[in-house]
């Protein structure tokens, strides 16, 4: 009876956290990216400056009207926000917090959430298809270019920390982890955070949505409360890359304090994965948008070498250290 | 040399920079603009310095401005002759079609247009655009004073006429006559100068003017109808000799 208690309040507690951080990251990116720009932002909903901006947006998205055209695929075109949403929810079962604050501890953590996370790109290639338009197919096909280029290099980034921590626990990884793997892991780092972007399709790895030459690639056709999941799966990805990166290379909940009262290691860990997630923001609105043969030759000959590279040297100073 | 990544770096910075600063947004509805002085919100008339002579309406590019009038007579004072003028009857400009050229205001020989930087005058129908006089009339009290001259600048037409009239005046000890036409025009406006500057009636006479009151009139900070005003100074000499 307990072991059943104590399950469904961590499900509900993921689900919690699945439903608000990634409106945290939305409304500071309608802040962070205003200010950046020179603008206000929301400034009216909710009263203080536009708290409720993303509440607001949820109730005009649910009152649209739920279009599925004519010539679609209509069960794909149904289903696909769904699959583009809820492996980004599987992931946060599996990211640990905090010492012993994880949904469920998986032997092969990384495994399972790296696996998850590919799935998520299905949802626009299902999106792509099924909505029988040639911008959304051409979406759909820029998405499944990127996710097979820059998939490589996400996997040898993240598995140069798995073979560093001799684990591929996550939590394991964040008990291994050393302040010093900050600059041995740096190159690793970047290019996973990098092809975490791209996968994504943030800026300014968003060919895939150029809103200026395919109006909005795989999501064209959609509408309401179909779009709005869309939406909030790009959210709900920043904070799964965001938390990931954390745990991977920045330590997780390792900060002071920890070792006193474990239950610090959630501030820890919220506080990486926010900045992380406000670099996300930061980035989208320095940069411009990558050409698509820029793409492929940054993840073909940038950060699949990097990461190889990375891997050979995690390999070198394992065995040296060892 | 070179460093790979410093415009990457370079555009994080730009970024971050302007995310410390203030924000150039304006919270309009609820916090009015500065508007800087000599904005063209609308454009505001002073009737009572019309004289119906049309420049206005006939330069206006766009023929936006209405004006219908009537003649007056004024009955003959004792010694004298009847006179006529113009009356008003309607002055209407249609913003629809105004494009804000100004051209009206500057042609306006007797100031009777000015710019008013009101501008929160949006209707629902275009046909609403179309003000009249008493609107128009309204908007006179938004007018803001004319901006104070530069020391450094060339000193006013106004002021440098005004000036060598008064050392004419002191010199000839009002021997000279202005011409017919002058006078018939100031008539032909009654109520105009009485509007917004007293009537020169304590006007001092001729001989006591002296270069000390063209200094005074100089530092007069001109009012929106000053350059009246400064015909009245200027004329005075004309009215006594009547």
């Amino acid at each position: 009876m307990t072991e059943a208690l104590e399950v469904v309040l961590r499900i509900v507690l993921v689900l919690g956290v699945f439903l608000v951080v990634p409106l945290l990251v939305g409304q500071t990116e309608h802040k962070a990216m205003a200010h950046m720009q020179s603008r206000l932002g929301p400034m009216y909903a909710g009263g203080f400056h536009g708290w409720a901006q993303l509440v607001a947006d949820g109730v005009k998205f649910a009152q649209k009207e739920d279009i599925v055209p004519a010539a679609a695929d209509r069960t794909v075109f149904k289903l696909a926000p769904a699959v583009a949403l809820i492996p980004y929810l599987v992931v946060l079962v599996a990211i640990p917090v905090a010492p012993d604050w994880v949904g469920h501890d998986l032997d092969a953590g990384l495994f399972f959430v790296l696996a998850v996370m590919g799935v998520g790109v299905l949802g626009s290639l299902m999106a792509g298809w099924a909505s029988a338009n040639k911008f959304s197919l051409l979406g759909g096909l820029r998405s499944a270019a990127q996710l097979m280029a820059y998939e490589l290099p996400f996997i040898l980034a993240a598995a140069s920390v798995a073979m560093a921590a001799g684990t591929l626990s996550l939590p394991g990884i964040v008990e291994a982890w050393e302040p010093w793997w900050l600059l041995w892991q740096l190159p690793g780092a970047v290019v996973f955070f990098a092809a975490g972007l791209a996968e994504l399709q943030r800026p300014p790895f968003d060919m895939p949505v150029a809103d200026s030459e395919i109006i909005f690639g795989a999501y064209t056709e959609y509408t309401g409360l179909r779009f709005a999941l869309f939406l909030l799966a790009e959210y709900a990805g920043i904070v799964v890359l965001s938390a990931l990166t954390a745990v991977l290379f920045l330590g997780g909940w390792r900060g002071p304090f920890v070792d006193a009262v474990p239950a610090i290691g959630v501030v820890w860990t919220l506080v990486k994965t926010m900045a992380l997630a406000f670099v996300v923001i930061w980035l989208r609105v320095a940069y411009p948008r990558l050409r698509e043969d820029q793409l492929q030759r940054l993840a073909w000959q940038g950060l699949v070498p990097l990461a190889l590279g990375q891997l050979a040297l995690t390999g070198v100073v394992a065995v040296v250290v060892a | 040399m070179k460093i790979p990544g410093a415009g990457l770096a370079k555009g994080l910075a730009v970024t971050m920079r302007t995310m410390t600063r203030r924000s150039v947004t304006g919270q309009y509805p609820d916090v009015k603009p500065e508007l800087p002085p000599r904005s063209r919100g609308v454009i505001a008339l002073l009737e009572e310095n019309c004289t119906v002579c049309m420049l206005c309406a006939r330069e206006c590019p766009d023929w936006c401005i209405y004006i219908d009038s009537h003649k007056e007579t004024i009955p003959a004072p004792p010694g004298g002759r009847e006179r006529q003028r113009n009356v008003l009857d309607r002055f209407d400009i249609d913003f629809s079609l105004c494009m804000y050229c100004g051209i009206c205001i500057e042609v306006c020989p007797f100031d009777a247009l000015f710019w008013s930087p009101e501008f929160e005058y949006a209707e629902l129908d275009i046909r609403d655009l179309t003000h009249g006089k008493e609107r128009l009339g309204e908007w006179m009290a938004t007018v803001p004073p004319p901006p104070a001259h530069d020391d450094s600048g060339v000193r006013p037409k106004e002021l440098e006429s005004a000036a060598a009239a008064l050392a004419k005046a002191a010199a000839g000890a009002g021997s000279e006559r202005p011409s017919r036409h002058r006078r018939d025009e100031a008539a032909a406006t009654p109520g105009a100068p009485a509007a917004a500057v007293p009537e020169p009636a304590e006007e001092p006479a001729v001989d006591a003017l002296d270069v000390e009151a063209v200094e005074a009139v100089e530092d007069v900070e001109m009012p929106p109808t000053g350059r009246r005003a400064l015909g009245g100074v200027v004329w005075a000499p004309e009215e006594d000799e009547r």
